[in-house]
């Protein structure tokens, strides 16, 4: 019963203090990563300054937090899935700069994946690639590319490598996606929601998700019930990052924002998203974790589609391909 | 003031709580419904008639609009059964019964969600035995249908209780005496005079299911086409920064629902009034 | 009217609806709360106490707590306004406040965010100001004043109606300012039903789902409800937690409902005793 009533008490009084505090707002994914960088920075910024700092976290669809930035969420810095998310906050709100992607090393991504499979073990559906997944007894689940970057690059995915294999003719490769759609048993709106259907409500062959979630369900959920599928071609998949200028400077932030950010690419926090399973620069890292990483052969999007804004337009607008495909997609279930 | 009076009253305080009501109705109501009519005003028609007439649109209102059928149809059986057994017979756990149908009003639709997803998992209690017979409830339109169904079974229990408590058993006795079956005389008598009630119910949980959002979104696989609702849809628009098709989306919810509500109010007080009147 | 089941149809019926409700509403209490208690008692006890979950209940206390004296305060005027006054356009109001009933949560988000969002007008000064509305804790409340405001008014106004308003008349006409005769004539008569309006109200606050979720900013332990934070956990591979927040939320309702049937019992007997006095008063 004490603990009960301390706990009431504790929760009402809540803990104010005159500290600095950043807000991270995050993709969905990315909790338990930043649950673990975020002790460690508080450590190096005591460190460094003698100051404290406490971060908060919000995570969802990267698209949904960057709506809500933009409708007024304090986020000091946004560590995204997605370059077209940051470019909306340029975009619509003029919250950053337009040359955001050059103010830290490697576009301003300070780590990057690619998209993999998740499947049952002993992959008993025989998937070693992106065509196997259009095939007639499959079933995938992958969250929304509408609402989801994840959902977004695995579509993209999906696409640039069967453009690859049939040399970029758009007929059959349009058969491929309404095929692969087709075979959709759930559409969740964020990666993590797929990932609860896959591992907890046992729905789907394919859980297709970031390299670093797979191999993070498979920690979670015990190693012994699924097999992680690394495709020979993937895409390329980014994490951009920036402090968002217009609320830093409100809330005069800039510099634990920034050097924030500048700690990701530090060889302690390259290290430690090595063992999330994401794939860094860091050279030393690197080379200590090169049998972690099977070699993809990883598409960018730019070679593909022109531009990441080109490809939102034409693919994921109202009415565009995913829009048409997926009413091709209908009418073969 | 005054001149909005159509009779005195010798009580005060009709400026203060009259003007004090307005306020509220307008800012927590009037305000934020004119903005979305506001925002779907600057579309012109054509803009308008294409988001709301767009396959993916028009499937998810076949969804919501089929589902709310089926779950109201639930509940109209359901929900009568329950209100003839509590109000008809006396046997343990009645009063239980009775406190408990209002358990999905006072359960957040968060929590109600999220519980019956686990229940008619294809692992679930429940939802293995379904499978079992080869159907599957979470993640279909058939989850869809029983979610909606929970959250609005009070709905025709309440509304068809207190008429039912007011039937006396001499029309039904006098009907049994004139040698009328017992099915008879449930449809012919009973069900006939239960029948406004009825409906009112079944018409308000079929509202509210239009609208459920919390408790659907668990368990709907949340596919486009197949088991995605209209407020998902809504939703869906917003994270897309589409703030057009939301609130034309939005729109239409609101406008049915509207519609509805006023509806049901006026079949009751012409209801009301006839009765009152004989 | 209530008579022992005789017949067996009687008892399949009887039978039939226990099946209905032991699957459509047992069944997901027990649950919830075998979920909780799935990995025993310290388990729960550290759910309980994560800072997240404290950060929830105390969101979800404040949300509560602002919201239910703000629409008992409105519901109170409202009812007193339509239903001691005759005027024009007495019906109207008294229709416009069931919107929030039949609207959907999402769309009620939606609104609030079009009008007093950072890129409306409202917003926009709002946040000149350095006051952030949606995505924040006004803006959470907000939504959950607009979706609870009809309870209150709800109850009141059918029972205010029926009530009739001579007593407080006499009470004027003897010489009692406004406010008294409210205070010491029209309040204990309408207590129940005022705190049957508070118990609905509340509930619907804590629980409140779509329309807070469009509107927060998603933050743990500082925008998280209790409901968001159920999924947001069941989603963080904690399902247990998940579960342990659902049951939290269960027992609130649990709650809810023991008091809405004593207070309606408290409603009855206090409207059968007023008729009674009625009569009483009638008969001579």
């Amino acid at each position: 019963m004490r603990v009960w009533i301390s706990a009431l008490l504790l929760a009402i009084a809540g803990t104010a203090s005159a500290q600095q505090t950043l807000l991270n707002s995050s993709y969905d994914i990315a909790r338990e990563l930043f649950a673990a960088v975020n002790p460690k920075f508080q450590a190096h910024w005591q460190e460094m300054t003698g100051e404290e700092v406490s971060i908060k976290q919000s995570h969802s669809g990267s698209s949904k937090q960057a709506r809500a930035i933009l409708q007024g969420l304090k986020a000091d810095v946004v560590t995204f899935n997605q370059v077209t998310d940051v470019n909306v906050l340029h975009d619509k709100g003029n919250l950053i700069p337009a040359d955001w992607n050059t103010r830290l090393p490697n576009n301003s991504s300070p780590y990057y994946s690619t998209t993999a499979f998740l499947v049952r073990k002993g992959n008993p559906k025989n998937i070693q690639g992106w065509a196997d997944l259009a095939k007639e007894d499959v079933s995938v689940v992958f969250p929304n590319p509408k609402t989801s970057g994840n959902g977004r690059y695995t579509y993209l995915a999906a696409w640039m490598a069967t453009s690859d294999r049939l040399d970029g003719n758009e007929d059959k490769i349009r058969d491929y996606m309404a095929h692969f759609l087709a075979n959709v048993a759930v559409f969740d709106s964020g990666g993590r929601a797929a990932t609860v259907t896959f591992a907890e409500r046992e729905i789907g062959d394919v859980l297709i998700s970031f390299e670093s979630e797979v191999n993070n369900i498979r920690k979670q959920y015990g190693s012994d019930d699924y097999d992680v599928v690394v495709p020979k071609t993937s895409v390329l998949a980014e994490f951009p990052v920036t402090v968002v200028d217009k609320v830093v400077d409100q809330k005069g932030t800039r510099k634990v924002a920034t050097e924030y950010l500048n700690f990701l690419y530090s060889e302690d926090i390259q290290r430690l998203l090595a063992g999330f399973n994401y794939r860094v620069h860091n050279d030393t890292v690197v080379k200590e974790t090169a049998d972690q990483f099977p070699p993809v052969k990883l598409l960018e999007v730019a070679d593909y589609f022109g531009s990441w804004a080109d490809a939102q337009k034409t693919h994921f607008a109202s009415g565009g391909e995913l829009d048409r495909l997926q009413a091709k997609a209908r009418s073969l279930r | 003031m005054p001149l909005l009076r159509t009779q005195h009253s010798v009580l005060p305080g009709f400026t203060l709580s009259f003007a004090l009501s307005v306020l509220f109705i307008c800012l927590v109501i009037l305000v934020p419904l004119s903005g979305l009519a506001i925002h779907v005003s600057q579309m012109s028609w054509a803009q308008y008639w294409g988001v709301i007439t767009d396959p993916r649109s028009l499937a998810s209102f076949r969804v919501t609009l089929l589902a709310a059928a089926g779950a109201s149809g639930i509940n109209a059986v359901v929900g009568l059964l329950l209100a003839w057994v509590i109000t008809r017979y006396r046997f343990p756990g009645r009063r239980l019964m009775d406190a408990l149908v209002d358990l999905p009003f006072a359960l957040p639709t968060a929590v109600a969600g999220l519980t019956l997803s686990a229940l008619f998992a294809a692992n679930g209690w429940l939802g293995q035995w379904f499978e079992a017979i080869g159907i599957s409830v979470a993640y279909t339109p058939l989850g869809i249908m029983i979610a909606m169904s929970f959250t609005s079974l009070p709905f025709v229990v309440r509304a068809v209780q207190p008429v039912l408590e007011d039937l006396t058993p001499d029309v039904e006795e006098a009907a049994a005496t004139l040698g009328a079956t017992p099915m008879a005389t449930f449809t012919r008598v009973i069900l006939a005079q239960l029948m406004p009630a009825l409906l009112t119910g079944t018409a308000l949980a079929f509202t509210r299911s239009l609208g459920e959002y919390g408790a659907v979104i668990f368990i709907a696989g949340n596919m486009p086409f197949e088991t995605e609702i209209l407020s998902l849809l809504v939703n869906i628009r917003l994270d897309e920064f589409d703030y057009a098709a939301a609130s034309a989306l939005a729109s239409v919810i609101l406008i049915a629902s509207l519609v509805l509500l006023f509806g049901i109010q006026l079949v009751q007080s012409r209801l009301t009034r006839r009765w009152k009147g004989h | 009217m209530h008579e022992r089941p005789r017949h067996w149809h009687q008892w399949l019926l009887i039978m039939a609806a226990f099946a209905a409700v032991a699957i459509l509403l047992v069944m997901p209490l027990a649950l919830i709360f075998t979920e909780a208690f799935s990995q025993g008692w310290a388990m729960v006890q550290q759910n309980l106490t994560n800072p997240d979950m404290l950060g929830a209940i105390k969101l979800t206390l404040i949300v509560a707590l602002i919201t239910v004296p703000v629409n008992l305060l409105f519901g109170i005027l409202l009812a007193w306004c339509v239903t001691r006054y005759e005027f024009r356009g007495r019906k109207l109001l008294s229709t416009l406040i069931d919107i929030p009933f039949a609207m959907s949560p999402v769309v009620a988000g939606l609104c609030y965010l079009v009008v007093y969002g950072a890129q409306s007008v409202v917003g926009n000064w709002f946040s000149g100001m350095g006051v952030q509305l949606m995505f924040a804790l006004p803006g959470m409340v907000m939504v959950t004043v607009f979706v609870t405001c009809p309870y209150v008014a709800r109850v009141l106004i059918p029972l205010m109606e029926s009530q009739g308003q001579h007593e407080e008349e006499a009470a004027i006409i003897l010489g009692a300012s406004g406010w008294q005769a409210f205070w010491y004539v029209t309040l204990p008569k309408i207590r129940w039903a005022l705190l049957y309006g508070v118990v609905l109200t509340n509930a619907r606050a804590v629980g409140e789902f779509g329309a807070v979720s469009v509107v927060s900013g998603l933050i743990r332990g500082q925008t998280l409800t209790l409901p968001l934070l159920v999924q947001m956990w069941n989603q963080d591979y904690n399902t247990v937690g998940a579960f342990t927040a659902a049951g939290l939320l269960a027992a609130m309702a649990l709650v809810t409902l023991l008091l809405k049937t004593v207070l309606e019992w408290a409603t009855q007997h206090n409207t059968d005793n007023a008729t009674e006095q009625k009569t009483e008063q009638d008969t001579p």
